[in-house]
């Protein structure tokens, strides 16, 4: 095996430039000679002007049958070596004038311009900012409590390239026999703020209770431990300001087991007394769902959520004869396409 | 010794066995396969078989169609060249001249590309940069000398249709003798095959965060990972698991369009020479090639002869071409191993002393992690010359080496500072990082690799076995960023999407000598391609033998240099090889002023 490689070495050698002594170093071996020598030995090795090294650059590589077998681990690699073996330039500069400016149209000469033209746009399109479609039922589930077992659909979705989408939003929940109590859309222009935030704004519309439209401005993203979050303001057309934060964090237990924690805080700027909410902190959710991947777009989970009605607001469901605090088992789908 | 007269040069693609075996030349099946039938990714249609026959000639025609694969079992869409998946074997000598007349078949416009070929930059193939493209039911002919010699590819420049299929080998035998001597010559063409169509994949990517990686970190996994880490890169938002964007088991792995149990396989004699010529045509994976037992003689990488040397295993990257030579010993086989980079699957072929001999398979290894220095974060001021010193190689402090560098790093510690970057990149959404001390990873073995017990190739390890013609020493210093942001997949250079900058090209004099550094901004490893023009890696080697290539892998975190004769005239694609990053925006136009001087 040595032997052989020896030869192929050898070979290969034939047409460097150390090729004789090497050769003759092999020359007790059985190979036949290399049949393949170059007619002509190619130039010395030049030793760069500009290094102040005397040897020829890399020895190893041009005497060692091993060559380059392991270099990482011999002492001339280093960072300092490579400057001198191939000097170059280490600052930035820009391009010569000869190097000419405009756009890349070469082919135009060739072709034609209108015969380039749908290509052109074409690949212009596709590579980057190309626009996907995005829907997810987040949550769509049955709530199970003491009372009234209720429902709840929290769907979402985007239109749009990397940095800037049109979004769509519909939350709704209710009791089984009772009319809807909340339900609303939301339609929203994003755009992508920082690496993993976007700034989204629009409208919103209230679909049960008494109609209302918002305006809304919010975030969302994944900050920093990979929690979703997603937050907005709301201020209807009545002038009513309103605020909720929600924050998502998908724990895999397994590679199709997923544990979600779920928060959400509702907050408002005065009393509504119609709606039944309060000044200040309004309603807080905290729930843990587990789902399982049966694929990644499709989760059924079970799950339990603790809501609180807070402060006034929890004043005005006790008035309504309500409990303000409510503890659901959930059994839900998740889905996403 | 064995009779070389009888079995010189014996030129295969390997044999498959059951179901893919295909007995009647590839081409031959052409029509059954391009009956007219429809969209460019559809699963109907007829059966594409694997495997390829051979074309060579002075005029060669090339019909593209449709149809579907079947490998293993699942059936997914195909396109194809000339009816099979891999395209024919286009066998060409130096000093020739050639004409591809390419027929479409699709209902889509497509494209061939000659990866690594010296061209006119309007016989490139890439639409929208270098020609139109070809219709439906248009024959478009190419036509140029063929000026070099060595391991080539090609493939489809339009859409997705690599994933699909439209790829194939190529070989051009030099005008003289070759440099070494072989029994066997034998071409090993690696790819990946999905029952998805591409453009669901590409949607997914950007929209299902690690939707493809079924090896994320988890409450239950093996990884050696302490829940300090955990957290640090649950901080972060950035998965440490994100080695290959797309795996097993969406991915089967292809050895020569057949999957690992699909019995490919080559034959040999004990002691024979055998040269493989060992092509990444995947569209999205990086492979760690290995043949127990049997060490591997680099002699060329990307088409290019380099000085020889003895490996154990080597790293290709998408669209890399690696030439070696092995000499089979007594085993009745030996199995060649293309594991991908994420270790959730393999590649497969034999080295049989007889049909059917088979070999001991290893199984899969251990799936690697991303770690500190993959993010640009590095010790001291170099990093050794390049060779990894994380991962505790040096240090004997094993896995925790990354875990103590990061709890002492995390401190104040920025992942975008972006006053690092110069100027010239445009700091946005696209940026999701940016590379705190990237330094040069040519001795970089490739992720997985790192701390392997045997010898791995790096590109320290190349040297152009002739020399370079023009050994200037670069006049100047062209900067480039690769950037990216995992969680929306964009993928830019220099902070700009190839739809922000299609009309910007990088320019170049004529004639100019340029040295290209390459800082990966990213947590991936890019298999970065200039077309029309080899480089010369910047690797330690003197100007002469600096290797030619014309794909370099930035590692995760680091840089990489070339030096670049700019002396093609004409606009030239510029990309990640990594099909996906290229669509997700990782591409730009090159553009060479010819002699002429600027237009």
């Amino acid at each position: 095996m040595t032997g052989r490689l020896s030869v192929i070495t050898a070979a290969m050698l034939g047409a460097a430039l150390f090729a004789m002594p090497v050769a003759a170093q092999h020359a007790g071996h059985t190979a036949p000679a290399p049949a393949s020598a170059p007619n002509t030995a190619p130039p010395l090795t030049p030793v760069d002007p500009h290094t102040g090294h005397a040897m020829p650059a890399d020895p190893a590589d041009t005497n060692d049958p091993m060559a380059g077998m392991d270099h990482s681990h011999m002492n001339h690699g280093t960072a300092e070596d490579t400057a001198s073996v191939s000097p170059g330039p280490t600052m930035e500069t820009p391009p010569p004038p000869e190097a000419g400016s405009g756009p890349p149209r070469a082919a135009d000469a060739i072709w034609g311009a209108d015969a380039m033209r749908a290509s052109r746009d074409d690949l212009q399109r596709t590579h980057g900012d190309f626009n996907v479609f995005w829907f997810q039922a987040d949550r769509v589930e049955i709530q199970i409590r003491d009372n009234q077992n209720g429902y709840l659909w929290d769907l979402q979705g985007y239109y749009g390239g990397p940095t800037s989408r049109f979004w769509f939003k519909s939350e709704g929940e209710g009791s089984f026999g009772e009319r809807i109590e909340d339900a609303e859309v939301q339609a929203l222009y994003a755009r992508a703020v920082s690496p993993f935030w976007d700034l989204q704004a629009g409208i919103r519309q209230d679909v049960s209770g008494p109609s209302t439209t918002h305006a809304v401005v919010g975030v969302q993203g994944l900050a920093p431990y990979l929690f979703e979050v997603d937050a907005a303001l709301f201020l209807s057309h009545r002038g009513d300001l309103t605020a909720r934060f929600e924050a998502e964090l998908d724990q895999r237990i397994t590679q199709s087991l997923i544990l979600q924690p779920r928060a959400e805080v509702n907050l408002a700027a005065q009393d509504f007394p119609r709606l039944g909410i309060g000044a200040g902190l309004d309603k807080i959710e905290i729930g843990v769902r587990l789902r399982y991947e049966i694929i990644r777009e499709i989760a059924p989970y079970i799950g339990i959520e603790q809501s609180w009605r807070v402060g006034d607001s929890a004043d005005y469901a006790r008035a309504l004869g309500k409990d303000p605090s409510t503890t659901n088992y959930v059994v839900g789908i998740r889905f996403w396409f | 010794m064995l009779d070389r007269n009888i079995s010189r040069r014996i030129l295969l693609g390997g044999i498959g066995t059951g179901a893919a075996l295909a007995t009647i030349p590839a081409w031959a099946q052409g029509h059954s396969v391009h009956s007219g039938h429809g969209g460019s990714h559809s699963r109907g249609g007829p059966r594409i078989p694997a495997g390829f026959g051979e074309l060579s000639g002075e005029i060669i025609d090339l019909t593209v169609g449709s149809g579907h694969r079947i490998v293993e079992g699942r059936r997914g869409p195909g396109i194809a060249v000339n009816g099979s998946v891999p395209g024919p074997l286009i066998r060409l000598r130096e000093g020739q001249n050639i004409r591809f007349n390419v027929t479409n078949n699709l209902n889509a416009d497509t494209s061939i590309h000659w990866h690594g070929l010296l061209v006119p930059f309007q016989m490139d193939g890439v639409p929208g940069i270098s020609f139109p493209g070809i219709r439906p039911r248009e024959t478009f002919t190419y036509s140029f000398p063929v000026r070099q010699s060595g391991t080539y590819w090609y493939h489809s420049h339009s859409g997705l249709q690599e994933q699909s299929g439209h790829y194939g080998p190529m070989i051009i035998d030099p005008a003289g003798p070759e440099p070494v001597e072989y029994d066997r010559d034998y071409i090993l063409l690696l790819s990946d095959f999905t029952v998805l169509d591409p453009h669901f994949i590409m949607s997914r990517l950007r929209t299902g965060e690690g939707y493809f990686n079924r090896q994320l970190s988890s409450w239950t996994d093996n990884y050696p990972m302490s829940g300090e880490e955990r957290r640090m890169w649950a901080e972060m938002r950035m998965p440490a698991t994100d080695i290959m964007d797309i795996g097993a088991p969406t991915y089967t792995f292809l050895a020569n369009g057949r999957g690992p149990t699909e019995g490919l396989e080559y034959l040999f004699r004990s002691g024979e020479r055998i040269r493989l010529r060992v092509i990444n045509g995947s569209a999205q994976s990086f492979f760690n090639v290995r043949i127990p037992g049997l060490p591997m003689t680099i002699i060329a990488a990307d088409g290019q002869n380099v000085r020889p040397v003895e490996v154990d295993e080597f790293q290709i990257g998408t669209a890399e071409t690696y030439d070696i030579i092995v000499t089979p010993g007594n085993a009745e086989a030996y199995a060649i191993v293309g594991e991908s980079m994420d270790r959730s699957g393999m590649a497969l072929a034999m080295l049989a002393s007889r049909p059917g001999a088979r070999a001991t398979v290893p199984p899969l290894r251990d799936p690697p992690l991303l770690t500190m220095a993959d993010m640009g974060m590095n010790h001291g001021p170099a990093d050794n010359g390049g060779h990894l010193n994380h991962g505790g190689m040096d240090h004997g402090a094993g896995k925790e080496e990354p875990a103590a560098g990061a709890s002492h790093n995390m401190d104040g510690m920025d992942m975008r500072d972006t006053s690092l970057l110069p100027p010239d990149v445009a700091i946005g959404p696209g940026v999701d990082m940016v590379s705190m001390a990237p330094v040069d990873k040519m001795g970089d073995p490739g992720l997985g690799l790192r701390d392997v017990k045997h010898r791995v190739l790096n590109y320290r390890m190349l040297a152009a076995l002739e020399p370079n013609k023009d050994i200037r020493e670069p006049s100047r210093l062209l900067e480039l960023h690769l950037t990216g942001n995992m969680e929306r997949y964009m993928w830019s250079f220099d902070g700009r999407m190839y739809s922000a900058v299609s009309d910007v090209p990088i320019r170049f004099a004529w004639n100019e000598r340029v040295r290209v550094k390459l800082v990966n901004n990213t947590m991936m490893a890019h298999p970065i391609h200039l077309h029309g023009m080899f480089f010369e890696l910047v690797n330690g080697k003197n100007a002469a033998h600096q290797p030619r290539k014309n794909v370099v892998i930035v590692q995760p975190g680091a840089s990489a240099q070339f030096d670049l004769t700019a002396n093609e005239p004409g606009d030239w694609a510029f990309h990640c090889h990594l099909m996906y990053h290229m669509h997700g925006g990782m591409m730009q136009t090159v553009t060479v002023v010819g002699p002429g001087g600027a237009k």
